[in-house]
């Protein structure tokens, strides 16, 4: 397993997990893109340029972009969050050439008016599909009101509205903006050869012009509102949580992952047996989520809409009484268990490597392999949970709530 | 080639079948049991899944709590599911903790506690879910598609129903655990890094004095419905199309199968080609092959505005009959390189071969090598697709819609 890195005179990055003994080749381009890049005017548009991006070049078609990645039998597909936007394809070793070749041709897309009204359509199916499953609209109601103005705040789908009025030109704006060879890593993880690697991406993505590129980076003033959502349609209440969290300090991080696992995950976690175990809850949950300049605990609820008010109450008591009521040095080894077995599985795939080497990269700068996250892991103390505590409680947290019900005390 | 397959099968009828990956560090379980939501009394929708849900909290040594514990400690990655013919219990850790996830899921298969005081709350996660599952429009109709086209008991879900989960008693559980419950007709599927002599005397020490019971008969009933609408004021109409194929075990599986990846394999299928990409229609469209033992499905699904819901059901059963036409060289390449990176990938993953050798044993009675399917791969031809979509051209349809209004279509109803 070995680490390289590399630029390109444009300012392209190139980095790589390789190890030479894996059965596939994994890549990507991570881009330092998504929703809180946009304006107002732009709102949604990293997502439906995710989409544009299979609908051809000068060079290729739609059709041919479609055939040719099933033509390499490649796992593809693509993801757009609130900061990155990412673009990957898992293929046999043999393949790995036309795969690179493929995707960065991809990256320098046509956005032909004609594909970009058809897709228009796509990308309102699935505003209406995630509105017809309550719980997915909330996440992002939910950053909504703990983010207020910030950036983070933005929604990534868009909505009927900013969708229906977007038009080419703004899209294309968008992207001569945002998608600058500085802007972009490729990644590599699984069987890669990194030298070879390099030179496919000079070849591919060489001749891409260099562009500046800036982010707003703003600090978060979180906000906690208690905000109800009615749904009429919905038959169980969903509730969704949202409170500060470290972003930027490794071992802080870890130390909230882990805490997150004490008192949140799907099962042996605090919120399991005081909810889900006695069947009050039909889910409840939680997690870290991290971004560039924020971090945010997350905790996500789901049950009937008559106990859904006896249910937050508990979740609240739970949050608060984390500081008080401290973590033993038995659900923390336990919670190491859990995240330790987690990282291993995951890193036995190229996929799941990808993500994780990309992720770092993107996000901090930072390489971290296998062994150093399960030493990181396996350093977490007591100690370090208490701290987190303090600088970060759980409560008060912003807090949204959508279903059947029209009010909430 | 180094044999990496093992098979052991003990006089009480358990069958122990598992895969070497020593490149892995993890090693994985899938313990199937044949006590699947096919044996439950119809008045007891979701028994199946209820007792599963019940062998958990406690069982051995362990109340309920130690129980979760204990499988944390392991840093055991772990499911439970219930299909028509079986639960399922499904692990993956560092290898070195194999052997004792094992013990405690042989602690869960033959001493689970059953105890009085859980089932309340039980029956209230079983209601949970059911009342989960209508928030998820897509999912209900997949429910209701399967339930109505395979025949009754194959096509129930393992969620059950409102009456059946609120009548459920203790003794229903216990009865349903003490007669099905049992290591014949059991599988356990192990993969990745293990010593096999060691692992079948673990499974020997462990389950080997499991004493079996009497097959249970399973009364089957048609009860096709063809065309269903369920009212729902959303967004997008769902829309579900079923017709029939044959199952793993037939020697036409493979030209079926390969028939539904043409249909809606990568991006360049006919569906996403012509549903999604050049009209636009909606944002999720797909069908799958699914198989039980005995008889099998395709399932396709749309989901997409209810004003232009009619235009996708016409446009999908277009393609349905265009499939019958036949397939072409450049389909069937693509489909080739899918199947051959799927193989080589599913290598990466002790879980997923675990799954798949205790399927194959089911369905088979033995285990296809990677290698076997590589050749049975290669070995596909347009011919034999297009001589299979000749005999049996994909109709008879069963649908199922959901949305504001109901769909004209080319059944009876």
């Amino acid at each position: 397993m070995q680490f390289d890195k590399h630029y390109l005179p444009n300012g392209l990055e190139i980095v790589a997990e390789c190890n030479p003994e894996a059965y596939s080749s994994a890549v990507g381009f991570f881009v330092r893109t998504g929703a809180r890049d946009e304006t107002d005017a732009e709102s949604g548009v990293s997502h439906f340029l995710e989409h544009m991006m299979f609908k051809g070049t000068p060079t290729r078609s739609a059709e041919d972009v479609n055939r040719e990645f099933d033509e390499i039998g490649a796992h593809y597909n693509a993801c757009t969050n609130e900061e990155s936007t990412i673009y990957y394809a898992n293929v046999l070793p043999e393949y790995l050439d036309r795969a690179v070749g493929l995707l960065a041709d991809i990256m320098r897309p046509s956005l032909r008016e004609a594909d970009f009204e058809t897709e228009k359509q796509v990308i309102l199916e699935e505003i209406h599909m995630y509105d017809d499953q309550p719980p997915f609209g909330a996440d992002e109601r939910c950053r909504a009101a703990y983010f207020g103005s910030h950036p983070l705040g933005r929604s990534v789908l868009g909505t009927v509205e900013s969708i229906t009025h977007l038009r080419v030109e703004v899209m294309r704006d968008y992207f001569a903006r945002r998608y600058a060879p500085a802007n972009i890593v490729l990644v590599g993880a699984g069987r890669v050869a990194f030298d070879h690697l390099v030179r496919l991406a000079e070849a591919h993505c060489g001749g891409w012009e260099s562009r500046p590129v800036t982010r707003a980076m703003a600090p978060v003033e979180p906000r906690v509102p208690f905000v109800v959502i009615h749904k009429e349609i919905a038959t169980q209440q969903y509730a969704l949580l949202m409170s500060p969290a470290p972003f930027d300090d490794a071992r802080q991080r870890y130390a909230a992952k882990l805490l997150a696992t004490v008192l949140g995950d799907d099962s042996g976690s605090r919120l399991y047996w005081e909810l889900v175990d006695p069947g009050l809850a039909e889910h409840a949950g939680m997690h870290h989520a991290e971004y560039a300049d924020a971090g945010a605990m997350i905790t996500f609820l789901c049950c009937a809409p008559e106990d859904a008010a006896d249910n937050l109450l508990r979740v609240t008591e739970l949050h608060r009484r984390a500081g008080q009521d401290a973590v033993t040095e038995a659900e923390l080894q336990q919670a190491k268990n859990k995240v330790c077995s987690r990282v291993v599985l995951a890193g036995e795939r190229p996929r799941g490597r990808l993500f994780a080497v990309g992720i770092d990269w993107v996000c901090r700068g930072e390489y971290r392999s296998v062994e150093d996250d399960l030493q990181a892991v396996g350093d977490v103390t007591l100690d370090d949970l208490d701290d987190l505590l303090r600088r970060y409680p759980l409560s008060p947290a912003a807090t949204v709530t959508i279903g059947p019900l029209e009010e909430l005390d | 080639m180094p044999e990496t397959i093992h098979t052991h099968i003990f006089p009480n009828g358990l069958v122990l079948v598992a895969e070497q990956m020593p490149w892995l560090r993890s090693a994985a379980f899938s313990l199937l049991v044949p006590a699947g939501c096919a044996m439950e009394p119809t008045s007891r929708g979701g028994l199946a899944n209820f007792t599963s849900e019940m062998v958990e909290r406690g069982c051995g040594p362990r109340s309920s709590r130690q129980f979760i514990l204990d499988l944390d400690n392991l840093g055991l990655e772990w499911n439970d599911f219930v299909s028509a013919a079986h639960a399922g219990f499904s692990g993956a850790a560092p290898a070195e903790n194999l052997p004792a996830a094992l013990a405690i899921f042989a602690d869960v298969v033959r001493r689970p506690h059953l105890p009085e005081h859980e089932l309340p709350a039980a029956r209230s996660l079983m209601l949970q879910e059911l009342r989960a599952m209508e928030d998820e429009p897509a999912q209900k109709v997949a429910t209701e598609l399967r339930r109505r086209h395979y025949h009754e008991p194959w096509g129930r879900p393992a969620h059950g129903d409102l009456p059946g989960v609120q009548a459920t008693t203790l003794d229903d559980v216990r009865g349903f655990f003490a007669r099905h419950y049992r290591p014949n007709g059991a599988i356990l599927g192990v993969a990745g890094r293990f010593e096999f002599e060691a692992l079948h005397d673990t499974v020997g020490a462990l389950l080997a004095d499991w004493p079996p019971a009497e097959p249970p008969q399973v009364a089957e009933q048609p009860a096709r419905q063809p065309y269903l609408h369920i009212p729902y004021q959303s967004a997008q109409t769902q829309i579900g199309i079923a017709y029939d194929s044959v199952p793993y075990r037939h020697p036409d599986y493979f030209p079926a199968w390969g028939s539904v990846g043409v249909l809606s394999g990568g991006m360049s299928s006919r569906l996403f080609t012509e549903v999604r990409e050049k009209r636009g229609l909606c944002y999720s469209v797909h069908a799958g092959h699914h198989t039980l033992r005995d008889r099998a499905g395709v399932f396709c699904h749309a989901g997409t505005s209810a004003e232009r819901a009619q235009e996708t059901l016409d446009v999908t059963l277009g393609e349905l009959g265009r499939l019958a036409e036949g397939v072409f060289p450049d389909e069937l390449a693509r489909l080739k390189a899918r199947i051959k990176s799927s193989l080589i990938m599913q290598q990466e993953s002790s879980s997923a071969r675990s799954g798949a050798v205790a399927g194959d044993w089911y369905h088979l009675g033995r285990v296809r090598t990677v290698e076997e399917l590589h050749d049975l791969a290669d070995r596909l031809s347009c011919e034999a697709i297009n001589a299979y979509l000749a005999a049996s051209p994909p109709g008879d349809f069963t649908i199922a819609t959901m949305g504001p209004s109901p769909l004209e279509v080319p059944v009876a109803v």
